[in-house]
């Protein structure tokens, strides 16, 4: 509710469900969401959860708003407690105004605990749910029902959403749900009083996914014809999503032994012409360099996908952070050409997936896609992707070869990208290397008396990346020019920092935001152009080391001034941001730009 | 004379660089006329090595090659002929490749019946190492890892490969041309994972299983009344070692391939068709989010 001050038009209203794993969650959470989706308002939902699938503390954070959510937020207005440890954990931290819901036959809410102005809505759960079926989860239904009641939301699009969940298990079912839903939504309303919100319902429905469903959706669109992976917590979302849909486009999607054969099949795949990618979190990344490495060699098109979590090691499974980018930039032992890339939000995440097949086919090698686990696995509301927009680039091919003696697959050029024969074309024929090679592909990595051949195709493949710097989008300052301010992020951080910059610009302070979007190759001339234009700057990043950070020294020379740095596995809050940068802009000496 | 021709077909412009008396120039030689008999085109077939001795074939073979990573040639293989089942794929590599770093994928490859070919060019030793103990080195053998002699047990690829669902494996020697070239053609027109176990003998390095070794002990299982759809009976001619050593088929089944059960593969090899949506596909794909 944010503003607190009785009967306004909410701006943000967020919702907390808490509970433990297997108690049914996400379905309530995704009901209330899409309802939310479907009436036009912009929904924000990301999920607390631990490696278990049984048992633990999970709870799910639903912003909801008439106007863009960019965050989960920091605290919660409605919080449905499903277990005594959620209201333990989290009771106390409800906004006043708001309402805190709970079975009162399972459960109880100690007095005392909640905030004054909170209201107290205990609910016979237990029983109006045994009069619609025996499932324990369909308690979660009559407090969903309440939930809609208390925050004076209409049960139409509750009721709507249940329903086409539910179409496919019959009438009965559907019923039930809807039936214990309505009973709760009734009850709130014969003993509470609901918090007076005004909802601007603009019934534009839109889309409602995650960043793995947005990369997944955008490798689709992209002509991606191979997909696999091993399951792995957060980029399992990409194969669940294919593997039913992917086959119906013509995509082979492989679940395999390991993140080895994952990415050499990929590697095999790109290499005959069909576009191929593959995903994991950073241990399956860890398995994947050697091939990723071999992409690079042969010149073959693939794109992995790295969602990351916390590490070292297996980590935090099912927590957030953004601790991979030097894992994803020395990927592979040796120097070769590959490209980063950093989705910032679920649009990048789908704009961004579809470029990445361009980029692998015109540069013939292997692109990295940096998601996390906040992009990856949050649901949002977006407007409707552009299709139209996107392009299919394949690059330089050869399929029909009428040149002048010998096909030369490593064909040294001025742009350093050699016209690709897939095999199958006549005339072509050669042998793709993991040893150094020549020009038409025999090896001579043994040739000691040969060192200038090596160093031509040395410098045949690093010269790519300079023609790339020629191509790739320029980064760009988002926000005032000359603002005293300068905030910087990479990847999924966008969220918190758009979030914190629209709360100060309603207390009429400006800063502006520079988003590293393109890792690398590294845009060092242009970056270092906006660091040498900001008056303070801020980097803010999920790592304990500040990578990018440490990334954007190395390649500019510049030191960035202030940092805010976390690692403790949940995405950053919009307060705890803006508090960072009152501190900031406080702060009465300036500290250097250094230039090192 | 007629078959010197063909088998150049499949000859590339570079020269095995093999110690000479290598075993692999036989498996080269044999894979030539093999691939020539069996009247594809160079342009489309597919070799696939991971690294090794042995992994150098492709690039003494006419035809496309991938010459990949140790250990990652199968995996690579199966992506590429998923990638384009009109290729002809075959693996080549050596024992240490297959059977030792790349053994998951051999297991898994055999498990999921793509239809391609692997031929491992057993020595049991690393060669291109210099001498190491192989996961096929016998037991109590001397190398320059194991001075005292191996103490592990040593891995039975036939057997391995028989429990594993491969639906055609064979054993070849590289001293029996003819019975090596034809049980690669067979292997090849197999309709599904075929492999093809070879012994390949190391002269440099493996001085107990030499070519005087295999011939006083293979014996060719199609003449000695083997039945080749029988699982039990392969199963037991392949526990034969120290006395007589069985070559040729020991089972072949009929099963479905990958590639004929994977619903993707009804718009065709993924490397032909055609990129993009179509605006109703695309818009029926956003309203799925909905
Ligand atoms: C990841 C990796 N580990 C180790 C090596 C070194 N290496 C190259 S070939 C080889 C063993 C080769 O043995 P085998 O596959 O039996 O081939 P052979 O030389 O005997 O034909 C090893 C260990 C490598 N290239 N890559
Ligand atoms: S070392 Fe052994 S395997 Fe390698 S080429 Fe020489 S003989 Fe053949
Ligand atoms: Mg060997």
């Amino acid at each position: 509710m944010e503003s607190q001050s009785g009967s306004v038009s909410p701006r943000k209203v967020t919702v907390w469900i808490g509970g433990a794993a297997g108690d049914g969650i996400a379905s309530v959470a995704e009901t209330l969401a899409k309802a939310c989706a479907r009436t036009g308002l912009y929904a924000f939902a990301y999920n607390s959860y631990q490696s278990l699938i049984r048992g633990g503390h999970v709870y799910m954070q639903i912003r909801i708003g008439s106007k863009k959510v960019w965050s989960q937020g920091d605290f919660s207005d409605f919080l449905i407690a499903l277990n005594t440890d959620t209201l333990q954990r989290h009771a106390k931290d409800v906004s006043p105004g708001g309402v805190v819901i709970y079975n009162k036959e399972k459960i109880k809410l100690e007095p005392g605990l909640i905030k004054p102005g909170v209201t107290d809505c205990g609910l016979p759960s237990s029983t109006i749910a045994n009069k619609f079926g025996k499932s324990a989860i369909m308690q979660n239904t009559v407090a969903l029902g309440a939930l809609s009641y208390l925050m004076n939301f209409p049960f139409e699009p509750i009721q709507d959403v249940l329903t086409s969940t539910f179409k496919r298990k019959g009438d009965v079912v559907v019923n039930a749900n809807v039936g214990a839903a309505k009973a709760g939504y009734d009850y709130a309303k014969e003993n509470f009083k609901a918090v007076p919100l005004t909802w601007q319902f603009t019934h534009k429905k839109r889309m409602f996914l995650t960043g793995n469903q947005a990369v997944a959706l955008g490798a689709v669109a992209a002509g991606c014809k191979f997909y696999s992976a091993y399951p792995m917590t957060p980029a399992t979302g990409i194969l669940h999503w294919l593997a039913p849909k992917g086959p119906k486009y013509g995509m082979v999607v492989k679940q395999c032994e390991d993140e080895i054969a994952a990415m050499n099949m990929a590697v095999g795949a790109g290499h005959v012409g069909a576009r191929a990618m593959t995903g994991t979190s950073g241990g399956g990344f860890a398995l994947m360099t050697e091939a990723i490495g071999l992409a690079a060699m042969i010149e073959a098109p693939v794109v992995v996908v790295n969602c990351q979590r916390g590490g070292p090691s297996t980590g935090l499974p099912t927590k957030t952070e953004q601790a991979d980018l030097f894992q994803a930039l020395g990927a592979s032992q040796g120097d070769y050409p590959k490209f980063v890339l950093a989705p910032a939000n679920i649009e990048d995440a789908f704009y961004m997936t579809t470029e990445a097949f361009n980029l692998a086919e015109i540069y013939q090698c292997p692109v990295i896609i940096l998601s996390d686990l906040l992009l990856a696995e949050h649901f949002e509301t977006v407007d409707d992707f552009d299709f139209s927009k996107i392009k299919i680039d394949r690059g330089e091919m050869v399929t029909n070869y009428s040149g002048n003696g010998e096909y030369k697959r490593y064909l040294s050029t001025p742009s350093g990208i050699s016209p690709r024969a897939v095999p199958g074309t006549a005339n072509t024929v050669y042998v793709a290397g993991s040893d150094e090679h020549d020009e038409d592909g025999t090896l001579i990595s043994d040739v000691f008396t040969d060192p200038e051949k090596r160093v031509v195709m040395m410098e045949k493949r690093m010269r790519k990346m300079t023609t790339a710097l020629k191509n790739l989008p320029e980064p760009q300052i988002i926000g005032p020019e000359n603002a005293e301010l300068t905030l910087i992020g990479w990847g999924s951080t966008y969220y918190v920092i758009r979030d914190a910059v629209r709360m100060l610009e309603k207390e009429g302070m400006h800063v502006n935001h520079l988003h590293i979007k393109y890792v690398w190759p590294f845009q060092s001339k242009a970056i270092s152009k906006i660091l040498k234009s900001c008056k303070k700057t801020l980097i803010i990043e999920n790592n304990f080391t500040g990578q990018m950070e440490r990334l954007i020294r190395q390649e500019t020379g510049l030191s960035i001034q202030h940092n805010l740095r976390k690692y403790d596995g949940e995405p950053l809050g919009p307060i705890q941001v803006c508090k960072k940068i009152k501190e900031v802009l406080s702060e009465k000496k300036v500290a250097e730009l250094v230039a090192h | 004379m007629a078959e010197t021709l063909e088998i150049s077909k499949f000859k590339s412009k570079i020269a095995p660089d093999w110690c000479p008396g290598c075993g692999d120039f036989g498996v080269l030689s044999a894979l030539q006329k093999a691939c020539a008999n069996l009247n594809v085109e160079t342009k489309d077939v597919l070799v696939v090595s991971g690294i090794g001795c042995s992994s150098n074939l492709p690039g003494f073979f006419g035809s496309y090659g991938m010459h990949t990573l140790h250990g990652r040639a199968v995996a690579v293989a199966e992506g590429a002929k998923l990638g384009n089942p009109d290729l002809t794929v075959v693996v080549t590599g050596g024992d240490g490749d297959g059977y030792g770093i790349g053994i998951g994928h051999f297991i898994h490859a055999m498990r999921r019946n793509i239809n391609m070919t692997y031929i491992v060019m057993n020595n049991q030793i690393y060669g291109l190492t210099t001498g190491q103990c192989s996961p096929t080195t016998e037991l109590h053998t001397q190398t320059k890892s194991t001075p005292e002699g191996s103490i592990e047990v040593p891995i039975n690829p036939i057997q391995l490969a028989l429990v594993s669902g491969a639906t055609f494996v064979a054993r070849g020697f590289s001293g029996s041309q003819d019975l090596l070239s034809d049980l690669m053609m067979k292997a090849i027109k197999h309709k599904g994972f075929s492999i093809v176990d070879v012994f390949s003998p190391c002269v440099t390095y493996n001085k107990k299983n030499t070519y005087p070794w295999f011939r006083e002990r293979v014996y060719n299982l199609q003449e000695d009344h083997h039945d080749t759809s029988d699982w039990n009976s392969a199963m037991k001619r392949s526990q034969e070692w120290d006395t007589r050593i069985a070559t040729g088929i020991f089972y072949q089944t009929d099963a479905p391939t990958y590639e004929e059960q994977d619903p993707a593969f009804k718009f065709g090899a993924p490397a032909k068709q055609k990129l993009g949506l179509n605006a109703e596909d695309a818009k029926a794909l956003v309203e799925n989010f909905k």
